[in-house]
């Protein structure tokens, strides 16, 4: 019985070689743009590094106190009071380094997701066949595991804060591009009709209507693409990304339970006031459109 | 020369438009084609022309083409086949440039639901259309002040349109198309979304801004009140095709098909309008003391040619023609007792209009509404019908006396 399936199974265990593929073209892209993947990381790294040496420059109680003057200002009493009180208890705790370093990271990998992420979801809304390509590659960034990123990031970049930082990018960006692409189309077609009646070109049409309209809605892209910036500084610390992502993987490795939920704590209050203060944010833009 | 001309235009709505032609030409109805093609056709074969400061109004019942039609003139839509000349210039050829200069300059539009943009203020709503012209912003903002100002709305400036009533939010709309001062506007059932008090007030600012502006207006109804109200012209429309174009009055008195038939009919049997809601003031009214010279002065003040007269209770006594006033005056006459005409066409005060017409047709003099002892309780003039017949949304408003 066996035998006679024999040929069809022989034939299908004839491996595909999709990993030697994706291999040979990642080994392909670090010979090729060399210069480029230095400068990059190069630049990268200035910039996390220089703005940690920025907020660390800063007497932690001033910042504190900025932090939620910013809060207060953004996002009203309630989470002012919150961010006070949260990193406050980082610095009591000595997290404060480490999280500085963290949220530097986060702010870079962000932007990044941002200054590649809305122009591509623009794309989307804007070119069908941009959006049929990008939507299932969406798809697959989205539900490939997120430490499968670090593989190709470790090559192309070496070990350190800049691949760290790549990794998260290519993991947080798509909320961003989803989310822009969303809010554009759903901009309701009268509107769009108005602003082509008066005789608007598509720039004028993208920067005074489509695009100012579908804000909310960005901003709530924005939003989930930092929660997820921040879901992976655990992984991200495995190729050096440092900061309390770093602490938590030295407590999984000694096993200290306290220091490990410290850390973790840590991360959730920064966690807490980003997501607050940008949600208020797109709240804010909501109640102007 | 015709300010927009519109020549054999064609829509036809989905991907293979070719098949769905060829069957028009063989005179095919739009659900035949529909079913042998799955193309729609949106309008099919429509020619008018408009003069400069008309307006014409495109009726219709919803589905008949009329979005689509106003549409192709900007070319929001693309029309399949024909031409739309705006100025004898074809804007069926043009290039997008030449396209958007076209729609920046010469055309304003008014939509239905307003789309008003909701992240601007009323002002900047208004600027709109300068603004993308890059006017700079102290010019705009004045332009679009002075046309907010024209339409109501001042102090209003730096609200957000949902902080307006629906008849206001219109009102922006309206200032939006008219702040960068266009030939043409072209009005999408523009007043359909307000309700019937707010839509006849609309009604009504347009036709005193109408009389300012002298655009050429396009406007999108599929009411006939609407139409007869503020239409020059009246086209009707049916399954995309056009089935007749003429003056209110020429709709209402010789509808072209059955189907204008019954829309004429739907208005008349719908509400009954009656003398009464089509009657004017009677004044200026002479006594019966007053001699040919008084009744020669009032009737010169208020550029008349006929006045009636009344007893102290407005008892109707008689009519004095204008010329005949004149010659009595010269030959020194005192009183109006020779020149008093005494056969008035009247009717009661409720009598239905409908049976208003053929008195009004045959008389050359404006006919009397009497109430049932005989008072004079106002004139019809011929105009003054058709306006009625328009404004009957305010049964009783201006025409008390
Ligand atoms: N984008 C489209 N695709 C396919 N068919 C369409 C499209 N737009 C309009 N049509 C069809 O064209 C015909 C005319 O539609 P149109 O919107 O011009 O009617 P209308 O007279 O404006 O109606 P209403 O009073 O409801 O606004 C309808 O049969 C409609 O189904
Ligand atoms: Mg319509």
């Amino acid at each position: 019985m066996s035998d006679i399936f024999k040929p069809v199974t022989d034939f299908m265990q004839t491996k595909i070689p999709i990993g030697s593929w994706v291999e040979t073209f990642i080994i392909f892209l670090r010979d090729n743009l060399e210069t480029f993947f230095d400068t990059a990381t190069e630049g990268i790294e200035t910039v996390i590094d220089g703005l940690v040496d920025i907020l660390l420059f800063i007497p932690p109680p001033l910042l504190i106190l900025a932090f939620a003057a910013l809060a207060w200002l953004l996002a009203g009493r309630r989470i002012a009071l919150f961010t006070f009180i949260g990193l406050g208890l980082i610095f009591n705790l000595g997290l404060w380094i480490a999280t500085m370093e963290t949220l530097s990271l986060v702010t870079v990998a962000t932007f990044i997701s941002l200054l590649c992420g809305i122009p591509l979801g623009i794309l989307t809304a804007r070119n069908k066949m941009a959006n049929n390509v990008l939507t299932p590659l969406l798809d697959f960034m989205q539900t490939m595991p997120a430490f499968v990123y670090l593989i190709p990031a470790i090559m192309l970049l070496d070990i350190g804060v800049v691949s760290a930082t790549f990794a998260t990018v290519i993991f947080s960006m798509p909320p961003t591009i989803r989310l822009t692409g969303l809010g554009i189309r759903q901009v309701p077609e009268e509107l769009i009709e108005a602003a082509e009646a008066f005789g608007s070109t598509p720039r004028q049409k993208l920067f005074k209507v489509q695009l100012p309209m579908a804000m909310p809605t960005i901003m709530a892209g924005i939003n989930q693409s930092i929660m997820l910036a921040l879901s992976m500084v655990v992984i991200a610390a495995m190729i050096g990304a440092g900061g309390l992502g770093g602490l938590v993987l030295r407590a999984i490795s000694r096993l200290k339970v306290g220091m490990g939920f410290e850390s973790g704590l840590g991360v959730v209050i920064l966690a807490i006031i980003l997501d607050r203060i940008t949600q208020s944010l797109g709240k804010r833009n909501k109640k102007n459109a | 020369m015709p300010k927009v001309v519109i020549d054999k235009l064609v829509k036809i709505f989905g991907d293979h438009p070719e098949k769905a032609l060829k069957y028009l030409e063989e005179g095919k109805s739009k659900e035949e084609i529909l079913k042998k093609t799955k193309q729609a056709v949106g309008i099919n074969n429509v020619s008018f022309s408009v003069d400069e400061g008309e307006t014409f109004v495109v009726m219709g019942l919803s589905g008949s083409g009329k979005s689509t039609l106003i549409r192709c003139l900007n070319r929001l839509i693309e029309p399949t086949r024909g031409k739309v000349f705006i100025d004898g210039e074809d804007i069926t050829t043009m290039d997008k440039n030449a396209l958007r200069e076209v729609r920046r300059k010469k055309l304003g539009m008014v939509f239905q639901r307003f789309a008003l943009f909701p992240h601007r203020t009323v002002l900047e709503n208004a600027a709109y259309g300068l603004e993308i012209q890059e006017v700079d912003r102290a010019e705009r903002e004045k332009k679009a002040q002075q046309a907010l100002e024209l339409v109501g709305l001042k102090g209003w400036e730096n609200n957000m349109p949902d902080q307006l009533s629906g008849g206001m939010q219109q009102r922006v709309g309206l200032a939006r198309a008219l702040a960068s001062n266009p030939d043409i506007l072209l009005m999408d059932e523009a007043f359909s979304a307000l309700d019937p008090l707010i839509r006849k007030e609309m009604q009504d600012e347009l036709l005193d801004l109408q009389k300012k502006m002298n655009k050429t207006i396009i406007f999108i109804t599929h009411d006939l009140d609407e139409a007869l109200k503020i239409g020059d012209r009246i086209a009707l429309m049916k399954d995309g095709r056009i089935v007749q174009i003429g003056t209110p009055e020429e709709i209402l008195t010789s509808p072209a098909n059955e189907y204008v038939e019954k829309f004429v009919e739907d208005v008349d049997r719908s509400k009954v309008l009656t003398a009464s809601d089509v009657m004017k003031p009677p004044s200026p009214l002479l006594m019966l003391k007053d001699g040919p010279r008084v009744a020669l002065r009032r009737m010169k003040e208020n550029g008349l040619s006929s006045i009636f007269v009344v007893d102290k209770e407005r008892t109707l006594k008689g009519v004095v023609l204008a010329e005949e006033a004149l010659a009595a005056a010269e030959k020194g006459e005192k009183t109006l007792d020779s020149i008093l005409l005494t056969a008035i066409p009247s009717v009661s005060s409720d009598t239905p209009v409908t049976e208003l017409l053929p008195t009004i047709a045959e008389s050359k003099l404006p006919v009397a509404v009497l109430d049932d002892n005989g008072k004079l309780q106002g004139i019809i003039i011929r105009g003054s019908v058709l306006a009625g017949l328009a404004g009957q949304m305010d049964k009783g408003g201006t025409a008390d006396v």
